[in-house]
């Protein structure tokens, strides 16, 4: 259930690459227990928003604030990337990847009771199979599930996921969301996503990213809002631009 | 095995030993990074420290030395900040240690009859000296991944995922590249220069294919450096060839026979 402690606050976030404005004035926040789809054109500052709240790129200027940090919130942010082409040529079988983020926190246990806890992950993933496999030999589909599996070890109270069903099948794509609004029951779920007709079935807000980012947390989400077909403004779909803005909406939302 | 007893040839085998460990560890992290550019920038440009060294009558491995960890962190800061136009800087600075090494060499006086050895190899004539130097400088390198394996895992795997998991990557980047910069100075004695390159990427490379963890690649790279070495040495010894070429063609026939290797296997 989302409540009302706000995990991530942004304010005044501005961000460029070089003398290409990306992201301006962006105020935003996230509420524990959301299932927040990040939607948006290609080139608005989706997946460039996302990075910064995970401390990969400085803004400009503003403030981020992320579990009350400034910075460096390890351990309680997961993170699977858009690119599942990490790391291609790297030697590591999967069951590496997967407790690599845990390597790097206090939250290892012993040896036994760690592969363990790492082979119930894959398992929950249906990865269990290829985890001694190198990852180079996968599908991407696959390496997909193990970025996921990575960022799920380290038990994380706050996910974000880059396109995760970008390179699998509409049945793969499906198994995903679903495992993810079982995982927003313990967590809170980010998804930055193109896949418009998926997320009125999981999310329970909405935010187009389009150089801003407004809040509106009356409205419900639904397929019209969000279906480009319904119409666009400055690259966001219309109904979701209240106020002469790019919108957030919110809904509640029982899973 | 009367060859063993010369002193000339024990220095050798011991400098085979000291620079497979660099190329086994840096080798290693220079493929998986990709990094192969930017590691024969650092190796060339170093060239205009061992010229310095000869002008003012130091060290040349020292001279070598500094010249390749300055030019490590100039082209840390430049590939992190103008991505788009670091290859073209990298390329600009190799030819330009080449250049200052080759002016300040013509204005030492006297003839600088050790100078091929930097350029080339000269692994049958290394001193006490440099082998006590190549040996601290091993140790720098074993210590580093000792202390910081995780996060240079976790940094080559993936970066991106790395910084959000509270790793400071671009330092560990930088930190890779430093330690390269070591490495380059460990093996101009075994193969010069102009052929480091070639240690840093073919042991690397077969030992990739056969591996399973970094840890591993490390391993199996360092055991293929050290045969492919002391087999170019025999080589070299035997034939009256130079020794860094001899160990680089051993290299190169081993690199394309695993290339064949592997493709047949794929096959099968």
């Amino acid at each position: 259930m989302i409540n009302t402690e706000k995990i991530v606050t942004v304010e005044k976030l501005n961000f460029s690459y070089g003398e290409v404005k990306v992201l301006t004035d962006v105020d935003m926040s996230i509420h524990r227990g959301e299932f927040l789809a990040v939607i948006g054109p290609n080139g608005g500052g989706k997946s460039t928003l996302v990075k910064i709240l995970l401390g990969i790129l400085k803004p400009d200027s503003g403030k981020v604030s992320v579990f009350g940090k400034t910075s460096g919130a390890t351990g309680l942010i997961g993170y699977v990337p858009q690119d599942v082409s990490a790391g291609r040529g790297f030697p590591v079988t999967v069951r590496e990847v997967a407790r690599m983020g845990r390597m790097l926190t206090k939250k290892s246990l012993s040896d036994v009771s760690e592969i363990k806890f790492i082979d119930q992950i894959l398992d929950n993933l249906s990865i269990l199979n290829v985890a001694d496999k190198k990852m180079d030999d996968l599908s991407g589909g696959q390496r997909q599930r193990v970025l996921m599996a990575r960022a799920l070890a380290i038990e994380p109270e706050l996910i974000f996921l880059d396109e995760p069903a970008s390179s699998v099948d509409l049945h793969g794509q499906t198994r995903i969301y679903d495992l993810l609004a079982e995982l927003n029951k313990k967590m809170t779920v980010v998804v930055v996503s193109h896949d418009l007709t998926i997320i009125p079935k999981y999310a329970t807000s909405v935010a187009c990213v389009s150089g801003h980012v407004h809040k509106h947390d009356e409205a419900e989400v639904t397929e019209d809002m969000i279906h480009e077909s319904y119409g666009v403004v400055d690259g966001c779909p219309v109904e979701l631009v209240a106020h002469g803005h790019p919108h957030r909406v919110l809904k509640e939302h029982d899973h | 095995m009367d060859i063993l007893s010369y002193g000339f040839m024990q220095n050798a085998i011991i400098a085979s030993i000291l620079a497979s460990v660099a190329c086994g560890i840096i080798g290693s992290l220079v493929v998986v990074n990709r990094i192969v550019f930017i590691s024969g920038g650092i190796a060339h440009t170093a060239y205009g420290g061992i010229g310095l060294a000869f002008f003012l009558g130091i060290s040349p491995l020292l001279g070598a030395g500094v010249f390749a960890v300055v030019a490590a962190l100039i082209m840390a800061y430049i590939t992190k900040n103008d991505k788009h136009r670091s290859d073209t800087v990298i390329g600009a600075m190799w030819a330009f240690g080449m250049a200052i090494g080759i002016i300040l060499i013509d204005l030492t006086p006297g003839y600088n009859v050790d100078l091929m050895s930097y350029l080339f190899g000269s692994i049958l004539s290394v001193p006490m000296a440099d082998l006590i130097y190549m040996g601290v400088l091993d140790g720098v390198i074993v210590l580093y991944i000792l202390k910081w394996y995780r996060q240079i895992h976790a940094v080559s795997f993936d970066a991106d995922f790395a910084t959000s998991m509270g790793v400071k990557s671009d330092l560990i980047y930088a930190s890779m590249l430093v330690m390269s910069a070591l490495a380059v100075v460990l093996l101009i004695r075994v193969v010069g220069l102009i052929l480091i390159i070639s240690m840093l990427t073919i042991p690397p490379y077969i030992a990739e294919r056969r591996s399973n963890s970094l840890k591993g690649m490390m391993i199996y790279s360092t055991i293929f450096s050290l045969i492919f070495s002391l087999v170019g040495l025999f080589m070299s010894y035997t034939f009256n060839l130079t020794s860094g070429a001899s160990i680089i063609s051993v290299s190169a026939v081993c690199f394309f026979l695993s290339i064949i290797y592997d493709r047949v296997k794929s096959i099968k």
